[in-house]
This record gives structure tokens, C-alpha cells and sequence, in this order.
């Protein structure tokens, strides 16, 4: 009986230990490659991740926002458009709490694409980021062309998007939120539009941050 | 004897009165709870799940002055919308639009001001739908 009790004790423990592993790293989503190379005269299969390729937008300051600018960040990316009757309030009511979360964290940053840059200049979008009540440069809403928008948020972040006349507002659009590593690497995909797929992203960009620095510790 | 027809008399009246207040009290059930359904699939997205709403960007439902002094353009505001207009709610200006919903039938639009009147702590009683009917031929 003893022996029955260590060894559920054991066999609890390493069970704890994997579920431990498990969670403490995120998987790399997206599209991979293998590749081979050579490595010191061998050669060797590695495997090449989807990334997000660089981009050039303008933010809600004016300013022009570059993959340099968000250079050693984690990131979360979603698409959006100020007069959105659907699901854009509650993916920004949801995206406040992680606003709010991670606000004074230097290295976490959010972004979000607006699919109608026709309509939501620079100022729009500064009205917008006021009325929403967020400052300095933890969120930031990023407006382009349109193509580039549309590219980037289909092709890389695989979001699907279109324009459509006959919903609500004119716009077809999904409410992921999409979780981008320092490696610009997707790690995670969230409904936005979930409270509880927004809470458990809360918790995978924290395990994300400690992930990248154990990575740099070693 | 004289006594069990007085009691007899009151426990009628009690009844009676219960029996109405029950019926009236069943309407208001399912204007409400048909309200709250309708609620959820139009409303709940911008204006939250407690009628809170969205920062500046969305007025909260919670201004039970407001929504008594307004009540007969309640049933207009839900049915056309608002275009690019300030309103001020809780003694915060919230200026911006509101999407119509031209396919709610009075039926609804009387349902689901009976959930908002009496919910987020408001409590205004049963919005009638003769009452909807009247206020949407007035529509500005």
C-alpha cells in the first residue's frame, strides 16, 4: 500500500512536470519549410518559420511605423475600422483589457490595421484612440493602403477580409487577434471577440515574454 | 357569520387583484425576456453586457433620467439610428452614429425597450407596443 501511495506520488509528479513543459512554450504557427544547410562541413535539415514580412503604415501620431519600430517586441495584431457596426467594439472593449494588462510592459506592443483607410485618416483615427482612451505608444492604429493592409492581413497573418456592400458597415471581416513573436513568428491565434480566448492570450504573452527571456539569459 | 363574509369579501379582492397584477406580470415577463434575446444579438456587441458601453466611444444605457425624459424617441433611436449626433449621457457628451435597425418589427423594438428600461438599473415598467407604434409615426 506504501508502495502504491509513492508510487501515485511519482507518477503525479512527473505529470505535473509535463503539463508544466507543455505550457510554458507556444507553438509556432504558420506555414514552415525545411531547409537544408550546411553546418560546419554537415549537412543539416532546419526548418524555416513563416514570418511577418516588413510593412510601412502610419500610426494614430502621424508618425511611420516600420517592423523597426516594433524591433525586440512581442506583438498583438487585429483589423479593424472606426465605424464598424459589428464586432469591432466588442474585439476593442476585449483588447482594452490587455491594454490595460501590459501598458507599462516595454517589450509587448498592440496593433491594429484599420480596412478602411479611405475613411479613417490619421485624424479619424486619433479621435478614435482618444474616445477609446488610450495613450502613448502601448497601441497603436495603423493606417496604409489599402492593398498593403489587405496583403499583409490575408497573405501573412491569414486573416480573411473583404469589402462588401451588403453588411453592416461594408466590410467582411474576421476578429482574430494575432499573437507575433520577436522572431515576428505567429505564436497564437485569438477570437477576439471571446472574452475567455482573450483572457487565455493574457496569459500566453506572458508566457511568450518569459519564453524570449530565457532565450536571450542563455 | 358577518365576519366570514368580510373575510370571505377580502380574500376575493386579494385574489382578483393578484389574478391581474399576474397577467400584467406575465407580459412584462415576456417583453422582457423576448427583450433580452434581442438584446444580445443587437445591442450587446457595443453597448456591453451590463449596458456599460465603450469608453467615450459607446454611451452606456445606465442614464435612467435620460431614457425617462426621451422615452417616446426611444423606439426612433433603435428603429433609424443616430447620424453624427452628440447626446449627453450621464453628463459625458458622446458624439458619433448609431446603425438603424429597420428589421426590427414594433413588436421587437417594444420588447427589447422593456429589457433596456428595466435593466443596467433602470426600472420603468412595460414599454407597450401600441405605445411603439404611435412613437414611430413621429419619427424626426
Amino acid at each position: 500500500m506504501k508502495n502504491l501511495a509513492g508510487a501515485l506520488f511519482l507518477l503525479l509528479t512527473f505529470a505535473a512536470c509535463n503539463f508544466k513543459g507543455e505550457q510554458s512554450k507556444l507553438p509556432i504557427l504558420g506555414r514552415r519549410q525545411a531547409v537544408t544547410k550546411t553546418v560546419n562541413g554537415k549537412e543539416v535539415v532546419d526548418t524555416v518559420y513563416q514570418t511577418i514580412p516588413d510593412f510601412k503604415f502610419v500610426n494614430q501620431y502621424g508618425d511611420t511605423i516600420t517592423q523597426n519600430s516594433l524591433k525586440g517586441d512581442i506583438y498583438v495584431a487585429d483589423f479593424f475600422f472606426t465605424t464598424c457596426p459589428s464586432i469591432c467594439p466588442i474585439m476593442h472593449r476585449n483588447m482594452l483589457k490587455v491594454y490595460e494588462d501590459f501598458k507599462n510592459v516595454p517589450d509587448f506592443k498592440i496593433i491594429s490595421h484599420t480596412i478602411d483607410p479611405k475613411h479613417d485618416s490619421v485624424t479619424v483615427l486619433k479621435k478614435y484612440a482618444d474616445k477609446l482612451g488610450i495613450k502613448g505608444d502601448s497601441w497603436w492604429l495603423l493606417q496604409g493602403k489599402k492593398e498593403d493592409t489587405y496583403e499583409l492581413g490575408q497573405k501573412h497573418y491569414l486573416v480573411a477580409m473583404s469589402q462588401d456592400d451588403g453588411t453592416p458597415g461594408g466590410y467582411v471581416h474576421q476578429g482574430w487577434f494575432v499573437l507575433v513573436d520577436k522572431q515576428h513568428r505567429i505564436r497564437g491565434y485569438y477570437d477576439g471577440t471571446k472574452e475567455e480566448e482573450v483572457a487565455k492570450m493574457i496569459n500566453d504573452i506572458k508566457t511568450l515574454r518569459a519564453e524570449v527571456n530565457t532565450e536571450i539569459a542563455q | 357569520m358577518k365576519l366570514r363574509l368580510i373575510g370571505g369579501i377580502i380574500l376575493f379582492l386579494i385574489v382578483s387583484i393578484a389574478a391581474c397584477q399576474s397577467d400584467a406580470d406575465q407580459d412584462y415577463k415576456r417583453y422582457f425576456t423576448g427583450g433580452a434575446n434581442i438584446y444580445k444579438q443587437k445591442c450587446q456587441n457595443c453597448h456591453g453586457n451590463n449596458g456599460e458601453g465603450l469608453t467615450s466611444l459607446i454611451p452606456p444605457l445606465t442614464d435612467t433620467a435620460y431614457l425617462k425624459k426621451n422615452k417616446n424617441h426611444l423606439a426612433c433611436i433603435v428603429r433609424n439610428g443616430i447620424t453624427e449626433q452628440v447626446l449627453t449621457i450621464n453628463s459625458k457628451a458622446y458624439e458619433g452614429s448609431m446603425p438603424a435597425n429597420t428589421d426590427l418589427a414594433p413588436i421587437e423594438i417594444a420588447k427589447v425597450l422593456t429589457f433596456v428600461t428595466n435593466s443596467f438599473g433602470n426600472k420603468h415598467g412595460t414599454v407597450a407596443v401600441d405605445m411603439v407604434e404611435k412613437d414611430l409615426t413621429s419619427c424626426p
